[in-house]
């Protein structure tokens, strides 16, 4: 008895143990679940798509922005969270023979235009100035808010750029450059103010790695398309349109994002790996060292995508709909209507109103500058000629 | 009884509420229309009206219910106090001489807001006029910054505008009014629309495609009923679109909605209260062998449209009828005879403007307005914004029709400030019967700053259109609008009085090239004197400085070499 006892007490305590290990799997199973929600440190996506070159032949620049932000939509980031800077407008040139639309691929097989693209700072107004400001957040407060970069100290923001560069800088528009070292400058105040978690920069221009030598802020990595005394080659002409449609770089880029979906958990070496030299013509290039994780860890769609994290609940919650407030309206209304005179139209082209304008008086205002420093001299002559004696006739 | 009693009061309940939200007449609706009309050079022009009338006083309520009306633009309107907004976007330019005056008149880009401030814009055409009554509470928008609400415009119109500086109030308009000179560049680049109804035809690769097109928003305050005691907000989005019928049509005239648009109808806006295409068929009345409309119109509208009389083929897209014979309606229509060559009717009034003149110092800017009525003569208010960069010389400003000085009834000119505010200049001019009037000034063209440039200065610099404004006599009298009966393309631009309607029309816009500098000369002159410096000073240097010392062959080996280097660091000759 006392053995039975003993063995059923010890399998108790050994049911209990399983149980309570089990259980301690399980939680250990969903905190390890809770863990990875916050693997990555990040909560919201943001991009910047800046195409630099405007006139025609530089068509390619512009399909190489719009195709990243094609990816870049489908993967899930909004058009809110999406700064697109297009230097010019070629859907709308009138060189282009097929408006409204910007190619790819040769053959017109995919216009990456578009329906519903958003550009938020197009022709003119795409200069250093403005990039840095939209970096920097130091913008004038009557900016509306789809152009600014509104992120946060946990945003991962994505800042691809394409255009025509050198070594250390970018030319912008023709007329202007950015340098390495403003662009490093701009990004450590982007970490000062804490404007972002991390940063991926990809740069598509000849010796584009030049760009991002001068990088010292923490949580960057950068990608180029070719080292420094590479020229990145064009991809495929088109003859119909008559330019080329694409930079290599971003044409093998924008296939291998063509993969991804927001569940695929490919990594960023994967990306490194895009467009060998065969295939390119130049050697791109990446930096990681101001990267704290390791690449291999950080998931394509941490800064491609946006992938929110939701939590269900099997709560129900029941809306009020208030009807007192939408009856008191309505009367306010109906009182309203007797008190008012009625209207009436303005005349088209009142010809006697205007034949019989009077001229509005100006407003007076006191002489001020030029004119005051000139009578205050006729009269210091004056004086001065005559004598101060005639002052007490004139005051 | 006792069970009927509480039946009744159930009904009563039931018909309470419904009883009272049936008697509220309904606070917003939809009318959407198409107009397809047969130019006479033989191009098809296609116009789409969206209009949404919301039975709401802005200006006084606080509003936070919007259904059709956009709560964006409603916003817009109670937040800055505007009273009017038209803003429209063209790519092309409507040929008055050719087409004939349009329905919905619009430059390269027009904008047209009402503030009560006066604010002047620069250069680039985008009219921007607005009217307002002076707002009881002190404006919303510090005066040092006057760029915010057209900022708000073009973040809800997708567009770029590009003015530098003030907005001018030209002296004719109602006080309060100001406009701001046509935008060449604004560009806008798409449009979202629902697809349903007949925003199903608009898609962007067949109507980018054509010789004319061009987006409008009107926002006005309209007459709520016939005795006018109050107001409702009425926002038109109109579209029209010019195909070139000799692409469209494989060289023959004939033209349907699938060929257009490709696409046809299907179906009416379930929001929409009224959804209807206007086919002008005013030829086929005339004589019926000339063309052939398909499917046949069940019913026909006539009235005077712009001084003449006209015929339109109705085709509703609520009548279930009209729809449920086939799937879709393509309206197709087909001409059985060609029509004759003759020459296309000259409208009453067209204008052109050119620049002429040689040299990029001076030009002379000359507008020619004609007046093609045989025997009426009508004045003209014409309105020119010139960028402050062509310097205008008012002295040298003549007007002559028929080789006569013609001197205008009523002239008003503000001088431009340099980078604040464009010339300003307003006349109303008296064109006389059968003539030609020419309108020339002679201007001076400024040299811009370094930085002032765009980055592709050598495309040139744009001149906006001038805005022609006239009461035209008509040919037919026409009957005063109902604003809830007529058709939408009436009444957009009401006949106030039976004997003329009121047309405005746009010149070109033209291009100027301005002194531009040479932009790589910087660069030019750095390689240039550091070369020069280089060779001159540097040979100059070394034949002051260089000396020449005699080196002895090397002899030996490692270990002397070895030895040689200590000894040069040590200081001793070496062996």
């Amino acid at each position: 008895m006392a053995v039975t006892d003993s063995l059923s007490r010890a399998a108790t305590v050994l049911a209990t143990v399983l149980l309570l290990s089990f259980g301690s799997v399980a939680a250990s199973h969903i905190e390890d679940q809770a863990e990875q929600f916050f693997r990555s440190g990040h909560t919201n996506n943001w991009a910047v798509l800046v195409c630099t070159s405007r006139f025609w032949f530089n068509y390619r620049h512009v399909a190489n922005t719009l195709s990243v932000y094609r990816s870049v939509k489908r993967l899930g980031i909004p058009d809110s969270h999406i700064v697109l800077m297009l230097a010019d407008d070629m859907a709308c040139n009138p060189r282009n023979p097929k408006p409204a639309t910007v190619f790819s691929h040769k053959n017109m097989e995919l216009n990456v235009y578009g329906d519903d693209v958003e550009v938020d700072y197009r022709s003119y107004e795409v200069t250093v100035e403005n990039f840095l400001r939209v970096l920097t957040g130091r913008i004038p407060p009557s900016t509306p808010r789809s152009k600014r970069l509104l992120s946060d100290d946990r945003s991962n923001i994505l800042i691809y750029m394409t255009g025509h560069g050198g070594n250390g800088f970018l030319k912008f528009q023709d007329s202007e450059e950015i340098t390495n070292i403003e662009l490093a400058d701009a990004f450590e105040q982007m970490w000062q103010k804490r404007r972002y978690n991390e940063l991926l920069f990809i740069i598509d221009t000849c010796q584009g790695a030049s760009m991002y030598e001068r990088f010292y802020s923490p949580n960057i990595m950068a990608l180029a398309s070719s080292q420094v005394g590479e020229d990145s080659l064009s991809h495929q002409p088109d003859p119909a349109i008559g330019v080329h449609l694409m930079d290599r770089y971003t044409f093998y880029v924008l296939e291998f994002l063509e993969e991804i979906n927001p569940a695929s958990q490919t990594n960023m070496n994967d990306l490194f790996q895009v467009c060998p030299k065969s295939l390119c013509v130049s050697t791109p290039g990446h930096r990681t060292d101001l990267f704290q994780r390791d690449p291999k860890n950080v998931l394509i769609t941490d800064f491609f995508g946006s992938v929110r994290k939701v939590e269900i609940t099997t709560e129900t919650i029941k809306l009020q709909q208030d009807s007192e407030i939408m009856e008191s309206s309505y009367k306010e209304d109906q009182m309203d209507e007797k008190l008012m005179e009625p209207l009436k139209y303005a005349e088209q082209l009142p010809v006697a109103q205007i034949i019989h304008q009077k001229p509005k008086l100006k407003d007076w205002h006191p002489p001020g500058g030029f004119i005051l420093g000139l009578w205050a001299l006729i009269i210091m002559v004056f004086f001065k000629t005559y004598g101060i004696k005639h002052m007490k006739f004139i005051f | 009884m006792a069970a009927a009693m509480p039946l009744a009061l159930l009904v009563l309940l039931l018909l309470g509420p419904g009883g009272w939200c049936l008697a509220e007449p309904p606070r917003d609706s939809l009318r959407e229309e198409l107009v397809i009309t047969p130019l006479p050079s033989g191009d098809v022009a296609a116009t789409f009206q969206f209009r949404t009338r919301w039975d709401s006083e802005l200006q006084r309520e606080g509003v936070s219910h919007y259904r059709l009306f956009p709560k964006a633009l409603g916003q817009l309107i109670s937040k800055y106090s505007l009273r009017e907004l038209h803003l429209s976007f063209t790519q092309g330019f409507w040929r008055t001489r050719y087409w004939g005056p349009p329905f919905l008149q619009a430059p390269s880009v027009w904008i047209n807001l009402g503030r009560s401030s006066v604010m002047s814009s620069q250069g680039s055409s985008a009219p921007l006029s607005t009217s307002s009554t002076p707002p009881t509470q002190s404006l919303p928008l510090p005066p040092s910054n006057p760029w915010v609400w057209p900022m708000t415009l073009t973040t809800t119109f997708c567009a770029m505008l590009c003015c530098r500086g003030r907005w001018s109030a030209p002296k004719t308009s109602p006080p309060g009014r100001s406009s701001c000179p046509v935008v060449p560049r604004a560009s806008l680049i798409s449009f979202h629309l629902l697809q349903a109804g007949l925003s199903v035809l608009l898609k962007a690769d067949r109507l980018f495609h054509t010789s004319y097109h061009s987006q409008a928003v009107h926002i006005r305050p309209v007459c709520r009923n016939a005795r006018c005691t109050s107001i409702s907000w009425e926002l038109r989005q109109t579209l029209s679109v010019v195909f070139d019928a000799f692409i469209t049509g494989q060289g023959k005239k004939d033209w349907s909605l699938f060929r257009m648009f490709s696409r046809t109808l299907t179906e009416p806006c379930p929001l929409a209260s009224e959804s209807r295409v206007y086919v002008d068929i005013t030829t086929y009345n005339q004589d019926n062998e000339t063309l052939e409309v398909h499917p046949p119109p069940t019913t026909t509208y006539q009235d005077v449209i712009l001084g003449t009389r006209k015929t339109y083929a109705i085709y509703d897209l609520l009548d279930t009828a009209m729809i449920n014979n086939s799937r879709n309606l393509n309206i197709q229509l087909k001409w059985k005879r060609p029509p004759e060559n003759e020459a296309p009717p000259v409208p009453f009034l067209h204008a052109q403007r050119y620049v002429s003149g040689y040299g990029l110092q001076k030009g002379e800017l000359s507008t020619l307005l004609y007046n093609t009525h045989p025997y009426r003569a009508f004045p003209v208010l014409l309105l020119d914004t010139v960028p402050w960069y062509l310097r205008l010389y008012v002295h040298t400003l003549t007007i002559t029709s028929k080789g006569k000085e013609n001197k205008p009834s009523y002239i008003h000119y503000q001088p431009a400030q340099d980078r604040l505010q464009p010339h300003l200049l307003e006349m109303l001019i008296q064109l006389p019967a059968n003539s030609v009037t020419k309108v020339s000034i002679q201007f001076e063209r400024a040299l811009l700053k370094w930085t002032e440039y765009t980055p592709d200065p050598n495309h040139g610099f744009y001149v906006s259109p001038s805005v022609l404004s006239a009461l035209v006599p008509s040919m037919v009298a026409a009957k005063p609008v109902d604003w809830e009966e007529s058709p939408l393309f009436n009444s957009l631009f009401p006949v106030s009085d039976g004997s003329n309607y009121f047309v405005r029309l746009y010149t070109e816009p033209l291009l100027v090239n301005l002194p531009t500098p040479d932009f790589s000369m910087p660069y030019n002159v750095i390689c240039l004197t550091c070369t020069v410096v280089a060779v001159c000073y540097g040979s100059f240097y070394n034949l002051l400085t260089r000396t020449f010392h005699i080196e002895e062959p090397r002899t030996g080996g490692l270990a002397k070499r070895l030895a040689n280097l200590i000894r040069r660091a040590r200081g001793v000759p070496p062996l």
